[in-house]
């Protein structure tokens, strides 16, 4: 094998490397030591991934025939695509570049400079030792489908779906629940400018109904997924709805005749009826109704069948069975939204036991214009208008018993239902805070405005809520407990009414969820973004974005903003026809594996798959994101991942102990 | 099932109708007591306060008195308090070797030693509807407690404070056990709101004011929720409300009445057991009108007054109460 002639550049980072590492001296023994491995130029530079610096290699090899390139600077997360770039101008294959970290591994954690110095030598020989092993790559290029699968018909997926079919581009919609719309579509209001929640979301939601680009499944689910970016296979399972759509006008005449009444649990949270056979509200999209099957008098007795014998259009088909429909998309959005905590597992504050606590969700039916009251505020018997109302923040969220997390817009939306009380029953409100968190444009104002309005704050959580009466003048009332931290007393406020602020949580199916898609979610049960800070709607699977509180506790503003982002992520895509993939995969060498199927379950991004026939697993280039995860599962070494071999590792290894300069003076000059 | 037992001062004094009662259900129940052998003071709740070590090593003596049975691993104490410090002292020395260590070289001295986490600590509530059941228990009632409004009261000290894992066996803010043990009775439970608020403790020997207040409220919430009476598994919350309701009364000039039972008494009262056998009668605020609901008669209370014998020496008088 001719000897390779490698380049190695040592990087100041202005004092952050060469404050604590004497780079000239790094350099001077690389050009040393390291000669006989092929060293035959190393360099040390202010900022290599300047221009200037990026030119200086460039030039090398060029000048000097180098084949391979070694840089001792920060991460490779931040800049190993800038080197490879680097090499790829100066007429070197990218994959012969090798990116070693001597400032987050070695200068910040080191005060002593002599022992940084020593650190980054051997940094610097793990990263020759280890370039010697790198093969020229190139990327894997494979087409896109312009097709755009969105999870979740919420606000979030609503501006994801509209954002891409506006540009052109298909978009298929799956809503589980009957109609689009998602939680938004309860709110009676929206923070802080108080405008119609629905006002200003049916006209998305219509929309999207109508948008020529928009393919929407509701009342479906998404029931497998496979292939990878670009290539996507999903089927969709469309729930039977008992009501041909065909012939259906959305006439309503159904729900007016059906004589079965229930409760509500998902839109009226609770707290309001609909019929058997519904559209969850008036404005639903689509304007199909469905039947619900487990409550409907013909499903349960066999016989009824109102809504039949009335339709005008004979659309009603309790034949109709669950349909399943397969679709090749390119991308997909995930936009499933949250749960509500239940309060009930914080039985001191009464929910389900005292008849006038409510749910942060059941106020918002309560207050909305359309809901079970038409917006009159009132006490669970339907009649009195309350005098006094609590209302309590941060009700399982910050709390180690239930979540750590804080949810992100209760404070808002407490000092919206504080408002809503004040203006439509003029009732003292007393809001029961941890602590304000205002921090948006026009939010603090909001606040503002509400402490002038006369709303009284209590810093302080809720010891408990209880009826109880202690003392005269709490008798028939709810009496709610808490020190006051501001000045150290306990309170307790007797009200007429309630309202828990309860936490967001992730969807009670997120592990479902995480699984199908083959992305990770957090110890909570949020969807995991690629970067929290420069890459958030992304995901660690290429094709697969994240957006709204699935990702996390977000407000209307910034579920909107992140659909609206990854719907440009995927436009961006589209548009660029091909997708390039990074090379970096591991393969399977077909005659070692024995086919003991370890590494199966083991990929997180089930690139793996078996084949029956031959009895081995086989990695499918395209799915396979290099994690290395197999690489050191295999019990028998049959995988081995490009750039990171078996024997690229144990060189880098050796490198890094030094046993490739045994024979060289170490003593400084 | 067999069960180290370990009564507390309390069950041998003021309480002494719990220890009865809990002894006359132990058969029907299918429970065995070993009472440990030399117990000691648990510490109660003021030991702790004053020296941490001293008082854990106080409380680990009874412990390792308890490990000395061999045929059962599992104690249980019917009192709150003692419950408690027994739990904590097993699970702190459990998790915490420093402090295991500092104590064995305590016990040591008597040539005694113990390991956190040898022992299981229950409560007698925990073991009587976990161990024994609801079902069991539900096949034994012959007198249904029908038509009796009770109030279950727990107290602090049996769910709180949250130990470990598995710490509590119900829920530490509003536990439910009692309530679903007397509906099996067939008594009318009230949702108790006050169910696991403080009795006052040892309040009313500090600041009477304090602890008659906190005596108040609860008798007042479940005269408000028309309780017949409060059943209770706590001889520190039944001393409170019982012997000292009447004090009580008259410091706020009030007039309440609500008896305090122990929950074993009710059980045995459900079992159709005769009430004197269950200490009934030796409460201070009489619950007869309360039981007559019921069908069940209590006979008056002998007022035993112990004549002093003819030998007796006079009692020395203080000069001040000349």
């Amino acid at each position: 094998m001719e000897k390779e002639r490698i380049g190695v550049y040592i990087c100041h980072c202005g004092s952050n490397i060469a404050g604590t590492v004497d780079v000239a001296e790094v350099s001077r023994w690389a050009g040393e030591a390291l000669k006989d491995r092929g060293v035959v130029v190393s360099r040390d530079y202010k900022f290599m991934c300047s221009s200037l610096g990026q030119e200086l290699i460039q030039k090398d090899i060029k000048e000097q025939g180098l084949t391979r390139v070694v840089v001792a600077a920060c991460s490779p997360h931040l800049h190993e695509q800038t080197f490879r770039n680097a090499c790829k101008e100066g007429g070197l294959n990218p994959y012969l570049c090798e990116l070693v970290s001597i400032r987050e591994q070695c200068s910040w954690i080191h005060p002593d400079k002599a022992v940084g110095t020593e650190k980054a030598k051997a940094i610097v020989s793990g990263g020759v030792e280890k370039v010697i092993w790198d093969e020229p790559l190139e990327p894997l290029r494979v087409p896109i489908n312009p097709v755009t699968l969105v999870v979740g018909g919420g606000i979030a997926g609503i501006q994801a779906a509209l954002e891409v079919a506006n540009a052109g581009y298909p978009v298929i919609m799956v809503e589980r629940e009957p109609s689009i719309g998602g939680h938004m579509a309860q709110f009676d209001k929206t923070f802080p400018t108080l405008d119609c929640s629905a006002c200003i979301l049916t006209p998305r939601m219509v929309e999207v109904g109508s948008h020529p680009n928009v393919k929407l499944f509701s009342y479906a689910e998404v029931a497998n997924v496979s292939g990878y970016v670009g290539n996507f296979q999903v089927t969709i399972k469309q729930k039977a709805r008992s009501v041909n759509t065909d012939l259906c006008t959305g006439c309503g005449i159904c729900q007016e005749k059906c004589p079965k009444k229930v409760i509500d649990p998902v839109f009226e949270a609770g707290l309001g009826y609909r019929k058997a056979v519904y559209t969850p509200f008036p404005q639903a999209v689509p304007k199909y109704p469905v039947i619900d099957r487990e409550n409907c008098t013909y499903f349960l007795k066999g016989t009824c069948k109102a809504c039949e014998k009335f339709c005008p259009t004979g659309a009603i088909d309790f034949n109709q069975e669950d349909e399943y429909f397969t679709f090749d998309v390119g991308q997909i959005i995930l936009a499933t939204g949250w749960d509500l905590f239940d309060a009930r597992r914080i039985p001191q504050y009464g929910y389900g036991r005292l008849a006038n606590v409510f749910t942060s969700l059941e106020f918002e039916r309560l207050s909305n214009a359309a809901g079970p009251t038409g917006g009159k505020i009132v006490l669970r018997d339907g009649v009195t208008v309350p005098k006094s109302v609590a209302i309590i923040h941060c009700v399982g969220s910050r709390d180690k018993n239930y979540n750590p997390y804080c949810s992100a817009i209760c404070c808002m939306q407490s000092l919206k239902f504080a408002h809503l009380v004040h203006e439509r029953t003029g009732a003292e409100v007393y809001n029961f805070y941890i602590d304000m968190r205002t921090p948006a444009k026009g939010y603090e104002e909001f606040y503002q405005r509400l402490l002038e309005e006369g709303t009284h704050f209590i810093r302080g959580k809720v010891a408990e809520i209880t009826d109880a009466a202690r003392y005269p003048g709490e008798e028939g009332k709810l009496i709610v407990q808490a020190e006051n931290t501001l000045i150290g007393k306990q309170m307790r406020v007797p009200v007429d009414m309630v309202i828990l602020s309860a936490a967001l949580e992730p969807r009670h199916d997120f592990k479902e969820v995480a699984r199908l898609f083959g992305i990770s979610c957090s110890e909570e049960g949020w969807l995991i973004e690629r970067h929290p800070k420069l890459d958030p709607v992304a995901t660690m699977t290429e094709g697969i974005y994240i957006a709204g509180c699935a990702q996390g506790p977000k407000d209307i503003p910034a579920s909107v903003a992140q659909g609206a982002a990854a719907a440009a992520r995927v436009v961006g895509k589209i548009q660029q026809k091909e997708i390039t993939m990074e090379p970096i995969r591991a393969s399977i060498d077909q005659d070692k594996c024995s086919g003991c199927r370890i590494c199966n379950n083991m990929c997180p991004f089930n690139a793996i798959s078996f084949i029956e026939d031959r009895m081995v697993s086989e990695v499918n280039p395209a799915l396979c994101q290099g994690c290395g995860t197999c690489v050191a599962a295999c019990p028998a070494g049959a995988i081995s991942g490009t750039v990171f071999s078996d024997q690229a590792i144990l060189a880098q290894l050796d490198g890094l102990l030094l046993n490739n300069v045994k024979a060289i003076d170490l003593t400084p000059a | 099932m067999k069960y180290s037992y370990f009564p507390g001062c309390s069950l041998e004094r003021n309480a002494s109708a719990y220890h009865v009662s809990a002894m006359a259900i132990a058969e029907p129940l299918g429970m065995e007591f070993v009472e440990v052998e030399d117990w000691n003071c648990c510490g109660a709740t003021e030991y702790v306060s004053l020296n941490l070590t001293a008082s854990y090593a106080l409380i680990a003596r009874n412990l390792a008195q308890a490990a000395k049975e061999t045929s059962t691993k599992q104690l249980v104490a019917p009192c709150s308090a003692c419950y408690l410090n027994l739990k904590k002292c097993d699970a702190y020395m459990e998790e915490s070797p420093s402090l295991e260590e500092k104590i064995n070289l305590a016990l040591a001295a008597g040539g005694l030693s113990y390991k956190g986490g040898t022992l299981k600590v229950r409560h007698l509530l925990d073991v009587v509807v976990n161990d024994v059941g609801y079902d069991a228990i539900a096949a034994k009632v012959t007198r249904p407690l029908k038509g009796l409004r009770v109030a279950p009261y727990y107290g602090c000290m049996i769910v709180r404070p949250k130990l470990g894992e598995n710490g509590t066996f119900d829920n530490p803010e509003y536990p439910t056990t009692l309530d679903k043990l007397l509906k099996v009775l067939g008594a009318t439970v009230i949702d108790f709101p006050l169910k696991a608020h403080c009795c006052g403790g040892h309040m009313t020997q500090i600041s009477e004011s304090t602890g008659f207040e906190l005596i108040r409220r609860l008798i007042k919430g479940a005269t408000d929720y028309k309780a017949d009476l409060i059943v209770t598994l706590c001889p520190m919350c039944q001393l409170n409300l019982d012997a000292f309701q009447g004090a009580m009364n008259s410091h706020f000039n009030t007039n309440y009445h609500m008896p305090v039972l122990y929950f074993t008494q009710m059980i045995g009262l459900a079992f159709g057991m005769d009430a004197a056998s269950l200490g009934i009668g030796t409460e201070l605020v009489d619950a007869r009108d309360a039981l007559s609901k019921i069908g069940v008669e209590v006979p008056e209370a002998e007022l035993v007054v112990k004549k002093p014998p003819k030998e007796a020496l006079p009692m020395p008088s203080l000069p001040e109460e000349k």
